[in-house]
């Protein structure tokens, strides 16, 4: 059993979510992710570190509240404790000295590129992050990415932060600002890493996607998890999560993400308003 | 040989039915297929053992049990020393008794197998074994004082928990360390309910606990702590990972919504308890036309899952014929008795989708046989011009399993075999790297139960021997 640390909603729908977890804590690099259930008969559902403490033995990460098991984790409360947090899973980021480098965070993943921007920073590059939400009401953690950078870059639909824009704005952000990145880095929701691709295609510009397909073990046993690299079949939970964004197939991946689909909106309907009526 | 020769009775050469839930029922149930020997059937069956003075049947079980001498117990009614007698060299009866594949192995010696059937040493297993359990106390053996040696153990599994088994009894310190939420690797993931039942898992797992096992799980060696840094706090390291990795037919398709490994498939259903959603939140798809690919124990297990789950129709698809099926033949009739569709002499060559990218049908090609290959078994070739198309709305890949390259992957020093699994030495079980040990499907590729007991035994023997300083 794992006791549950902190666990609040940070910006409307997304937690913070900080578990007590020491061996995980000790050994988890930039990148990785951990295999949470949040009750004896829940699902395994994979959650990316976005900080942790190695001292304190925690780990913490940024979930949205979206399905079934997402909804139980909002539940919880400090002092109590789930059954399954295990992990690290996955390659880490790769963190070396690239020159420039962009971090190209949304949603969850504003949370679990932060590690990433603060690896890269140490390793002596020039880090730039670009932030995009709907709103600004949905940014968090600014603080702690402006320090790991030497600029951020953020797009907001609404306008009331930053460039009234989204993602497709980021090129021309970039280069008003003088920056060719060596490398771009994007974590968050499966259309922000796509479209991130297919912009940095055309440009040439190195993109590394943190993948997030369906799960179960999270160690290579039951390939649900396959992605098609390059043409060739990868399990993202030990060859990835990181991959090529431009050698993706995006479609197939969209495809594959949704399958389950019916059945897990099924005991949303069953378990909310349906119930009362 | 004169002794093997019945002198006062004469050969009793039928076996003993084992009573079976009725095919018409358990097709709408995930309850246990095989219901166990009655004590008088028992006793009857035992009694047909002819207690042989060089018992050939114990050179068929790789982990030695002295047969004969556990089934004059049932004869003679005591059951408590019958399952004492098996404990001694077998940890886990209540799993071997129910999928060894036994007419393999220790019922394929058996001296009456020649003139009629052998004696069903299998279900005489396990039928001590779950007298055992129903008795509400179960015997914990002598203990050797404690050495104070440590050893580490990566997988729950068969072959770690027996080495598990093992050197507890010895006095050692262990720690398991399992990456999953349960313990019993494949037992507990794969191996359906229907077939074995995961109380009886606990159960033989619970017993390695009581023996003073410590159990780390959501533990993943590798990552979660390396081989080398388990070796600076351990003395010797046991790994005992298993054959994980699911294959695919590298044919175009496979990547369609709707096309499972059978260890997607059946960890779903079986760790998971997809088969209870929504009680339990993992979801399974119910689709009603089902193509399991493959012939063995896993592709068997997969198709009569997918009959349980209400599948109208289950096909199973293999390249060679019946008599090749690999598959516990047991297994292939119960499949059959229970409406599968054995589509033999078929190779799927392409899986084609729907507009939503969900499977719609197989390219399938029928196939002949020629000459035998490296196995011994006819080669499967195409028949020219034969291709057809199969409908499906769901296909389990259940064509095999290699090692998990996560272990290799972390550590240095460990060299492979030709399978891609962990090298070791059949004497020992010792790998490459100085301290470490391995055995079971992470060495062999997907294989027995019994056989990662049996490496589990013998690397248990190594260790214990370095451990005391006799090497
Ligand atoms: C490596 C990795 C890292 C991730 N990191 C985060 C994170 O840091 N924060 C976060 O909020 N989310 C993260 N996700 C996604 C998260 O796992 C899913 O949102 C979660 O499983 C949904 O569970 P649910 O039961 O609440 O929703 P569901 O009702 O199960 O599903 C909602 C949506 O999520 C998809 N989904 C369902 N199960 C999974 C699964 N096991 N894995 C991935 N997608 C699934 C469904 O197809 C559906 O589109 C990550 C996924 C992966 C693979
Ligand atoms: C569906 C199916 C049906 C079968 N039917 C039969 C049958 O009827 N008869 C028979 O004899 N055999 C059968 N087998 C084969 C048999 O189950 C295996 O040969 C046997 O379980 C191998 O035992 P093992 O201990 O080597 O590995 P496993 O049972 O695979 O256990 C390995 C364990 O190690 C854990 N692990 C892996 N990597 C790590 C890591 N890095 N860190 C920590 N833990 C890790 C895994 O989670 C797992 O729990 C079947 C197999 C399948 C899949
Ligand atoms: S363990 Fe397996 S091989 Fe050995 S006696 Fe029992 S059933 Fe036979
Ligand atoms: S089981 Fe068969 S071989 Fe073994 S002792 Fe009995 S009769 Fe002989
Ligand atoms: S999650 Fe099962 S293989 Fe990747």
């Amino acid at each position: 059993m794992y006791e549950v640390i902190e666990r609040r909603m940070i910006v409307p729908n997304l937690h913070e979510f900080t578990v007590r977890a020491p061996a995980v804590a000790r050994s988890v690099k930039p990148g990785q992710f951990v295999i949470v259930r949040p009750e004896e008969n829940g699902e395994r559902i994979p959650l990316s570190v976005a900080d942790w403490d190695r001292e304190a033995g925690t780990v913490t990460s940024i979930f949205m509240q979206v399905g079934a098991s997402t909804a139980k984790l909002a539940r919880l409360k400090p002092g109590q404790t789930i059954p399954t947090y295990a992990g690290p899973l996955g390659r880490k980021t790769d963190i070396e000295n690239f020159g420039t480098v962009l971090l190209v965070g949304g949603c969850y993943g504003i949370g679990s590129i932060y590690p990433v921007a603060r690896a890269l920073k140490e390793a002596g590059n020039k880090v730039y992050t670009f932030l995009e939400a709907r709103g600004s009401f949905l940014l968090y953690w600014e603080d702690k990415l402006a320090a790991a950078s030497d600029g951020m870059f953020i797009a907001t639909r609404d306008g009331t932060k930053g460039r009234k824009g989204h993602i497709a704005d980021m090129p021309a952000m970039l280069s008003a600002a003088g920056i060719t990145p060596d490398r771009v880095i994007v974590n968050g929701c499966t259309f922000l890493l796509m479209r991130t691709s297919e912009l940095t295609r055309p440009l040439g510009w190195k993109t590394v996607v943190n993948m997030n397909p369906i799960m179960i073990d999270g160690t290579g046993m039951c390939g649900v998890c396959r992605v098609s690299v390059g043409g060739k079949m990868k399990f993202a939970c030990v060859d990835g999560p990181d991959f090529d964004g431009h050698e993706i197939d995006w479609a197939e991946f969209l495809a594959r993400r949704k399958s389950y689909g019916p059945e897990e909106v099924d005991p949303l309907r069953r378990s909310s308003c349906a119930s009362h009526f | 040989m004169a002794d093997e020769k019945p002198t006062k009775k004469t050969l009793d050469i039928k076996r003993r039915p084992m009573p079976k839930q009725d095919h018409h029922e358990r097709i709408k149930n995930f309850e246990e297929v095989a219901l166990g020997y009655p004590v008088p059937t028992a006793r009857e069956e035992a009694s047909r053992c002819l207690d042989c003075k060089t018992a050939l049947c114990n050179k068929g079980c790789p982990v030695g049990i002295d047969i004969p001498g556990f089934i004059k117990r049932i004869v003679e009614g005591d059951f408590a020393a019958g399952i004492r007698k098996i404990k001694e060299t077998n940890a886990l009866p209540a799993i071997c008794g129910r999928v060894c594949p036994q007419e393999e192995q220790c019922e394929k010696m058996c001296v009456l197998g020649k003139k009629g059937e052998p004696v069903s040493i299998g279900r005489l297993e396990r039928f001590l074994a779950d007298w055992e359990a129903g008795q509400d106390k179960i015997e914990i053996p002598v203990m050797a004082p404690k050495t104070g040696k440590k050893v580490a153990i990566v997988g729950a599994g068969p072959a770690g928990v027996t080495v598990a088994n093992d050197l507890l009894i010895l006095g050692h310190d262990v720690t398991i360390y399992e990456a999953l939420h349960e313990c019993g690797g494949v037992l507990i993931y794969g191996i359906p309910e229907f077939r074995l039942p995961k109380s009886i898992v606990k159960r033989e797992v619970d017993y390695v606990r009581r023996l003073g096992a410590k159990i780390e799980m959501d533990f993943i060696v590798g990552t979660t702590r390396t081989v080398d840094e388990l070796l600076e706090e351990f003395d010797a390291l046991f790994v005992g990972a298993g054959a994980g990795l699911p294959w695919f037919m590298e044919i175009p398709g496979e990547n369609l919504n709707g096309v499972y490994s059978a260890n997607e498939y059946l960890t779903r259903v079986n760790l998971m308890k997809g088969y209870r959603f929504p009680e339990y939140d993992t979801p399974v798809k119910q689709p009603a036309r089902v193509a399991v690919v493959g012939g063995g124990n896993v592709a068997m297990d997969s198709a009569r899952t997918a009959v349980r789950l209400g599948a109208d129709e289950v096909h199973l698809v293999y390249r060679r014929s019946r008599t090749e099926l690999p598959a516990r033949l047991e297994e292939v009739e119960n499949a059959e008795e229970e409406g599968v569709i054995f589509d033999l002499l078929t190779l799927p060559v392409r899986l084609i989708g729907d507009e939503n990218g969900w499977i719609k049908e197989m390219e399938c090609l029928e196939m002949e046989l020629g000459e035998p290959d490296d196995s011994g078994r006819r080669r499967p070739v195409p028949v020219k011009g034969s291709n057809f198309l199969m409908p499906a709305d769901a296909v389990v890949i259940a064509i095999g399993n290699s090692p998990n390259p996560l272990i290799p992957m972390t550590t240095p020093g460990l060299e492979l075999n030709k399978k891609g699994g962990l090298m070791t030495s059949p004497e020992t079980a010792r790998t490459s790297k100085a301290r470490v040990w391995a055995g079971g499907d992470v060495v062999r590729g997907a294989a027995t139960v019994i056989s990662a007991m049996g490496d589990g035994r013998i690397a248990a023997a190594s260790i214990h021997k370095y451990l005391t300083g006799q090497e």
